[in-house]
């Protein structure tokens, strides 16, 4: 017995790609060695399409389209790389330096940040909005790990992979908007909660907001890449 | 042809920048070809001049005196570079700002002062409520992260603004390099 796989054809940067239907734009991108930025997604994660720094153009529509969650569809055509897209890629970067505290010289993630890195893939030089200086917490309080909310920049990668990998779901969100905050427990210090010490939010964490204390300065380059298989993995058992 | 007439000033920061700056070694006698260097805390010039080409700003604005300095500064410059992390985004200087100035400056000359606890205000300059970067107060032309930015960075950016060659600064230094 062969399934018929249902599939869609379209133009990705005036290139012609095929892809299975429900795909979403970013991963065919991928397959086809199209680059797209990304911060909130991680792969063996769940999309939330967050930090909406993987917007595309798509020919016909005028409002842009988080590539993360945007399935394809017949006759697309995608536009991934345009000055307006550079411009809102450039804004949105600069408004996650501006809303808390990233000093990257004295970060522990400084050199194995996605932020930092990305603010030079997309040729961030400078923030032209005002620094809001927030004055934020750091809890200490684990015994392996710590957090610190002035590197957070609410991407929510810890809160799903502690939910949907880990299963331990310790990590979530408290308040709205600018005032957002990653709580462990209902607020408990991360050290008292629930937390399995698995250590696989440390590892999803795209910047300096968590961290091993074991580890300091370009001692600590982040391994998400063990997600995918492990999914893998325990989906073939 | 009349060298370039170069300026490097050092505001709120660690001197790192001009640390970086003199790591060029032998490619500054090659600058030197280039440029004079007219005013910088490497040289003797006490009063900013009236014509710079270039100027290097190094450090964030923190207090009213750096406030007067960078108005004077872009005044008097053609093109303003801000140089390393803390002029372009306040960078450790600008840790203090989720505290304040009179919590800082109450722990270090009262709080863990043995003798003479009184905070210094005669002669040194007012502190601003938070420190921030140059281009909130002036017009900047050409920005060079890094803390510090390297010597290569500074010669190839260099070498670019003197020559007017083209320049990507984000191929030569980011944040925190």
């Amino acid at each position: 017995m062969s399934a018929t796989v249902d599939v869609k054809t379209l133009v990705i940067d005036g290139e012609n790609v095929s892809a299975r239907a429900g795909q979403t734009i970013l991963e065919v991108a991928k397959e086809n060695g199209i680059e797209i930025p990304t911060l909130c997604h991680l792969d063996g994660l769940t999309d939330v399409g967050a930090c909406r720094l993987c917007m595309v153009e798509i020919k016909g529509l005028n409002k842009l389209l988080p590539a993360c969650v945007a399935t394809v569809e017949e006759g697309m055509e995608v536009t991934t790389k345009s000055e307006r897209l550079l411009k809102h890629r450039r804004t949105i970067l600069e408004m996650l330096f501006a809303e808390r505290n990233h000093i990257c010289s004295v970060c522990v993630a400084n050199g194995n940040c996605e932020l930092q890195a990305l603010a030079q893939s997309q040729g961030v030089t400078h923030v032209r909005l005002p620094y809001r200086n927030p004055e934020l917490t750091v809890d200490a309080s684990h015994e392996r790990f710590t957090a610190d909310h002035n590197r957070c920049i609410l991407c929510t990668r810890c809160v799903r992979v502690c939910a949907e990998v880990e299963g331990a779901h310790v990590w979530d969100l408290m308040g709205r908007g600018i005032d957002t905050m990653i709580i462990s427990d209902l607020h408990e210090n991360w050290g008292s909660s629930s937390c399995t010490r698995c250590g696989k939010c440390v590892q999803a964490c795209p910047t300096g907001a968590l961290f091993d204390k074991s580890k300091i300065g370009a001692d600590q380059p982040k391994n998400p890449d063990f997600l995918p298989y492990l999914n893998m993995m325990r989906e073939a058992q | 042809m009349s060298k370039l007439k170069l300026a490097t000033v050092w505001l709120d920061g660690c001197s790192g920048c001009h640390m970086s700056f003199l790591d060029m070694d032998e490619r500054l006698l090659a600058l030197a070809e280039l440029v004079d260097v007219v005013y910088s805390p490497i040289v003797d010039t006490k009063e900013f001049p009236d014509q710079v080409d270039i100027a290097l700003v190094e450090g964030a604005v923190a207090s009213v005196d750096d406030e007067k300095k960078i108005k004077k500064i872009r005044a008097h410059s053609k093109l303003l570079v801000a140089m390393g992390d803390c002029a372009i985004a306040g960078n450790v200087p600008s840790m203090r700002n989720p505290i304040g100035p009179t919590a800082i400056l109450e722990r270090a000359y009262i709080e863990n002062a043995d003798e003479q606890q009184q905070i210094p205000c005669i002669v040194v300059p007012q502190l601003l409520r938070t420190v921030r970067p140059i281009h909130e107060f002036v017009k900047v032309d050409v920005y060079l992260p890094g803390c510090p930015p390297s010597a290569d960075t500074f010669h190839t950016a260099l070498t670019a603004l003197v020559t007017g060659e083209p320049l990507d600064i984000p191929a030569l230094t980011r944040f925190g390099a």
